[in-house]
């Protein structure tokens, strides 16, 4: 303390030396440099464009597209426009990631438990099953599927047919289509109210069994209710529901619903694929809850699906979900494999077709990126919802 | 120091794009002789426009354009290489630079010579698109209804769907990537119909198991002119590739062939002469080649109608006619501006 002499003022340090103005005049000259290197790209890119006479910017969605599109969930002509190409290529991107998911989730988890079964057959079926489809590129199991199936199935003058009405051949299964005539509203309102009633049945069994243990059994209610009214509905009104059936008519089958072979392809190999993987994260989940909790819920007379239903999976649901988030978004990316077997995604339709028709391809690529961004983020957003829903609740 | 070094990255990555952005302003001709080679785009399959034999060897009347052109500025065939592309990844390729020349049965469009930033040079097959059916159907107008193989990005899939609306017919497409898969799906039964210019389904059908039990429709629903194309904007080099074309038909009108030109050089046929660079004044300098430019072409790949009779014509297997590819002369449509 004896040097306790009063500091003088600091001296100004110069900008080089003070640490902290040095920091920000790098950041900004760190910034500017981003800046300009793209602004520079971006640039450039325009300036080649132009001097090369290829046309820029998003006015060619107005353009005509002038080409077919096997399936289409909208109504698409070729008068449409490119705009209406991406629409039908992104729906048709949807629906094959849609049924993926829900079909890979289902057979991933029956697998999954399946692994661990006590039965060695049924166990060392699944390893086999995960072992085989999880180590072959899906591109080729999807090439190999369509081969697969266009040898197999007849040619449609010799399809095969279930009772006159549902018909398998090379161009796709047909199923009658239902055809609703007037009337058959209150067969859909006798739905949406079964299900309303389940739903507060479901309630009130549930305070019951909380008050007097009585346990309903919901499920076959449910199952009653839910199948049972519009059934009965729909014959009290007199059946108000036509079927039109595929017929042959020349080349191919006219009339029912036609689903293309190469969307059952698709459907089938990435589901098939994906499902392995979502069965090891399955058993690995139902492998990180501990044996303790199996052995407490034994001892308290659980029988065991009821342990598996209420003890194990909702505690293996905080391990899986995060690890199925990842596997939703591959399958959703791998639908871009479609282009390898003509079905109509967007990759094939727009960052195909369209990109070659009209040139425009850095807008084109663009919008086609943005796209798979936006769903995969919409899927995590989902799944995080999800999670957070499912997480340990701590008290 | 620290931020010296930081400034010192930032400039050197500054110049190092400006430089890489002047590097891409120079010509095609200037790039392709620097670098030894031409990278020509071609089709990754079609007999007699251009295949590759077992031991990856490319030939066809697109591959001998390509070798033409590198005659023409190398006086050797052999400074070629290929890029076998799909409809789809073609004007990509071009326009990107990745290949200097596209020569893969590609039809002349409006809307492709003035959007994408490419420009024909001209016309190396007149064709038409047409349909390949199973035995049995006698006329594209009893395909209501049908399936219809198609490759994607192609001229062929806006003709079909013109054509089928036209006639107020119904039709399935499916659009395959490659020409291969479009046969394969049509011998599984996938579709009915394989539609393609013509000259590709001739050769196609020789690749079915069974040719005899299919065959090609007499009609033909639109005109395809196909033709090289290069990059727009670089005229010395579309000149080149232009007159290369020019000078393969401009030799079978002469009578010139690989075989005979040697011997005919010393004639004194004034047209001749020029020809083969024989005349000081109308050889290469205006394109910027050697004078025995025309000479190397006719020399090392020949004239067009020997090109087209060794890889579609009579020399090959496709046995395709002459028919508008003949000469001007003879009743077709091929006419060349004269050298000189």
């Amino acid at each position: 303390m004896a040097n306790a002499t009063p500091q003088a003022a600091p001296s100004k340090p110069s900008l080089w030396n003070d640490p902290q103005k040095r920091g920000i005049l790098i950041q900004v000259l760190v910034l500017a440099a981003i800046f300009a290197f793209f602004g520079f790209i971006f640039y450039n890119t325009l300036s080649n464009y132009a001097q090369r006479g290829i046309s820029t910017g998003f006015g060619f969605l107005n353009n005509t597209a002038g080409f077919g599109i096997s399936q289409t969930l909208i109504p698409y002509q070729e008068s449409d426009n490119y705009w209406q190409v991406f629409k039908v290529g992104l729906l048709n991107t949807l629906l094959v990631a849609g049924l993926g998911i829900v079909t890979a989730t289902i057979l991933g988890f029956i697998v999954g438990v399946a692994r661990l079964s006590k039965n060695w057959l049924l166990s060392t079926s699944a390893a086999v099953y995960i072992e085989t489809f999880r180590n072959i590129p899906v591109l080729l199991q999807i090439v190999f599927l369509y081969a697969l199936l266009l040898k197999i199935l007849p040619s449609a003058k010799e399809s095969y047919s279930f009772a006159e009405a549902v018909f398998v051949n090379k161009r796709g299964f047909y199923v009658p289509e239902p055809i609703p005539q007037a009337g058959f509203d209150w067969t859909i309102w006798a739905f949406v109210l079964a299900v309303a009633l389940v739903i507060v049945l479901r309630w009130i069994a549930r305070k019951v069994q909380e008050k007097t243990g009585q346990q309903w059994p919901m499920f076959w209610i449910g199952v009653a209710l839910i199948i049972g009214a519009p059934l009965v509905t729909y014959f009290m009104t007199g059946r108000p529901l036509e079927w039109s059936l595929p017929v042959l008519k020349g080349f191919n089958f006219q009339g029912g619903i036609r689903v293309i072979p190469e969307l059952v392809v698709l459907w089938i190999a990435l589901s098939v694929y994906t499902a392995a993987f979502i069965a090891e994260i399955v058993r690995s989940g139902i492998q990180s809850v501990s044996h303790g909790q199996t052995e407490a819920a034994n001892a308290l007379g659980l029988r065991h699906n009821q342990t598996l239903k209420l003890v194990v999976i909702p505690q293996a649901m905080r391990v899986i979900i995060p690890q199925l988030t990842s596997q939703y978004l591959n399958l959703t990316k791998n639908t871009s494999l479609a282009t390898a077997i003509a079905y109509p995604d967007l990759v094939a339709v727009f960052a195909g077709t369209t990109l070659n028709q009209s040139g425009q391809a850095i807008e084109i690529i663009f919008m086609t990126m943005m796209f798979y961004l936006s769903v995969s983020l919409l899927i995590s957003l989902f799944m995080n919802w999800y999670n957070n829903k499912m997480a340990l609740v701590e008290r | 120091m620290k931020t010296t070094k930081l400034l010192a990255i930032a400039s050197t990555v500054v110049v190092a794009v400006s430089m890489m952005a002047s590097a891409h302003a120079g010509g095609t001709l200037d790039g392709v002789k620097k670098k030894g080679f031409i990278q020509c785009g071609i089709n990754s399959g079609v007999p007699g426009f251009s295949i590759a034999n077992d031991k990856g060897e490319w030939s066809g009347l697109d591959v001998d354009f390509c070798k033409a052109v590198a005659a023409a500025v190398f006086g050797d065939t052999t400074k070629v290489k290929y890029t076998s592309l799909t409809a789809k990844e073609r004007f990509t390729a071009l326009q990107s630079g990745e290949i200097d020349l596209l020569s893969r049965n590609t039809t002349w469009t409006l809307t492709r010579d003035s959007n994408l930033g490419i420009s024909f040079t001209g016309v190396n097959y007149y064709d038409g698109q047409g349909f390949l059916v199973n035995n049995g159907v006698k006329s594209a107008k009893e395909l209501d209804g049908a399936s219809v193989c198609i490759q994607a990005g192609t001229t062929t899939e806006l003709n079909l769907s013109d054509y089928f609306r036209a006639n107020n017919m119904k039709y399935e497409p499916i659009t395959y990537d490659k020409v291969e898969e479009t046969i394969k799906g049509f011998e599984e039964g996938r579709c009915d119909v394989l539609t393609s210019d013509q000259s590709q389904l001739y050769a196609l059908r020789l690749q079915l198991k069974e040719p005899e039990k299919a065959e090609v429709l007499p009609e033909v629903i639109s005109k395809e002119p196909l033709g090289p194309s290069v990059r727009q904007g670089d005229e010395d080099w579309f000149k080149i590739v232009r007159w290369t074309l020019f000078a393969m038909v401009e030799a079978e009108e002469l009578g010139l062939t690989s075989a005979n030109i040697d011997e005919k050089k010393s004639s004194a046929d004034p047209s001749v002469k020029r020809f083969v660079g024989a005349e000081e004044g109308v050889g290469g300098q205006g394109l910027k080649l050697g004078n025995e430019w025309a000479y190397n072409i006719v020399k090392q790949v020949g004239n067009y109608g020997e090109s087209f009779e060794r890889n579609v014509g009579s020399g090959s297997p496709l046995k395709i006619e002459r028919g508008l590819n003949a000469l001007w002369s003879k009743g077709g449509l091929q006419y060349a501006a004269p050298i000189r």
